[in-house]
């Protein structure tokens, strides 16, 4: 009888952190910035969805590409309609895993972010380095990197006279609260 | 034999793994409508209209532009010599919701639109888009006194009501349908009725990012024998660039109002009655900030 006792004890305690370290989205926003020859293109995005494991450092992030809002609605259709194909390709979806996330840390920290983001039917490894933040019930993640837009099969018009630069700079921000 | 069963129950807390992470994410994820947009590149077909509506904010300025017939030979320059115009502009009050204004040269037309996007196409959802269009279009030619009998505004006045009911089968290929019916306060009865109604067909295939082929015919239904107009066709080439569409076209029609090309085009396209034409457009967005 001990021995079930403790068995049930000990599978709450295998089970129990896999479970409560578990975080999603409160809220969220990507944006993106590249730079132009007449006018800048910028879009935010603030309907991304992710699950942190925090246990872990995995993480998963869903971005659907038609929730970019652009100032221009114009832009926003060609973003989608001649660059993303957002009718063929809705989301980019990231699958990697913080590498040196400390829990146990309160300040700002940086982590590296290792993975497979795969977006307009392309999917590649990526590296990304940004800041994470822990604090009592939330977990503040931020992070600025860039990709060329040709490692994802995205299309530069050549004679457009609103040339898109090849980087596009992208800001994430994350606030994740456990479930 | 415990042993087993305990590492057994300890299997599924280890093999969290991305795989799994990504599961539970999309399981969780709650499915938005997802409406399909640009059906077609502009809101004129070739000289008809198309589901599209300007978003919100946004004004669209179109020059349009119809050459004379290619058949009046070397004399005419192939039809170079003479042109339509229609200078028109379109502003957005919402999403759905857009009106304009417009004036063309032939007959010295002004005209005033309506349009309203009713349905929106989705994924898995409605399977068509459907634009409501209502037009008004005032001939300002002849003048009241050459006009040969007391001419009024209302003589002056006709009315098109159109539903384009569209649909983006694949990102390369939407096809659009358009019932139409005109009404023109004074006609000539021998020749025409006051009423017509007519059917418009008209499709695009995008052969690039950038280029896309066009064709409309409008066929009409209640035609007089003694009348001399034909129905109205056209081919076009669409260029897009920026905030800008250019669309090629070629077509019997010269007019650019609904009821000059679907009820009086004059042109018999495979006689050579044809007209190389185009529309500029180029859009503005006078408000910014986008809300849904």
């Amino acid at each position: 009888m001990p021995t079930r006792v403790l068995l049930f004890f000990f599978l709450l305690f295998v089970y129990l952190p896999a479970i409560s370290q578990k975080y999603s989205l409160e809220k969220s926003l990507v944006s993106f910035f590249s730079e132009a020859a007449i006018e800048n293109i910028k879009a935010q995005n603030a309907k991304t969805s992710s699950l942190l494991n925090a246990t872990t450092g995995e993480v998963v992030f869903s971005i659907p590409i038609k929730d970019f809002k652009f100032d221009k609605s114009l832009m926003q259709d060609h973003f989608n309609e001649k660059y993303m194909e957002s009718d063929k390709y809705p989301k980019a979806i990231f699958q990697g895993k913080f590498l040196n996330l400390k829990l146990d840390e309160t300040g700002e920290q940086r982590v590296t972010a290792l993975g497979k983001l795969t977006m307009h039917g392309v999917t590649r490894e990526i590296e990304v380095t940004g800041t994470v933040q822990i604090k009592s019930n939330q977990i503040l993640a931020r992070a600025d990197f860039s990709i060329r837009l040709k490692d994802f099969k995205i299309k530069i018009p050549q004679l457009l006279w609103n040339n898109i630069a090849e980087e596009v700079k992208i800001t994430t921000e994350f606030t994740y609260k456990p479930i | 034999m415990k042993l087993i069963t305990f590492c057994f129950f300890l299997i599924p807390g280890i093999c969290l793994s991305q795989e799994d992470l990504l599961k539970e994410l999309q399981q969780s994820e709650v499915k938005e409508k997802e409406y399909i947009s640009s059906t077609f590149k502009g809101s004129r077909l070739i000289n008809g209209q198309t589901i599209e509506t300007r978003y919100k904010g946004e004004l669209e300025f179109i020059f349009a532009h119809r050459f004379g017939p290619m058949n009046g030979g070397l004399y005419e320059l192939y039809g170079l010599d003479q042109a339509y115009v229609r200078i028109g502009l379109e502003y957005g009050l919402s999403d759905r919701l857009g009106v304009g204004i417009g004036r063309n040269s032939v007959d010295k037309t002004v005209d005033g639109f309506l349009r309203y996007k009713a349905l929106r196409q989705s994924k898995a959802g409605m399977p068509i888009s459907l634009t409501a269009f209502g037009i008004m279009a005032v001939k300002t030619s002849p003048k009241d006194e050459d006009a040969g009998y007391d001419i009024t505004f209302q003589d002056r006045t006709s009315y098109t009501a159109q539903l384009l009911i569209a649909r983006k089968f694949t990102p390369a290929l939407s096809l659009q349908l358009m019932p139409s019916f005109v009404h023109k306060n004074t006609v000539d009865q021998s020749i025409e009725d006051n009423d017509q109604i007519a059917l418009g067909v008209g499709g695009r295939i995008k052969v690039s990012r950038s280029v896309a082929l066009t064709t409309e015919y409008y066929y009409r239904f209640n035609v007089h024998d003694s009348n001399p107009y034909y129905n109205s066709i056209g081919f076009g080439v669409d260029i897009e660039t920026g905030g800008h569409v250019f669309q090629i076209v070629i077509t019997n029609s010269r007019g650019l109002t609904e009821r000059a090309f679907i009820t009086e085009t004059t042109g018999e396209f495979f006689d050579g009655d044809i007209h190389l034409g185009f529309n500029v457009t180029r859009i503005f967005q006078l408000k910014r900030d986008r809300k849904e």
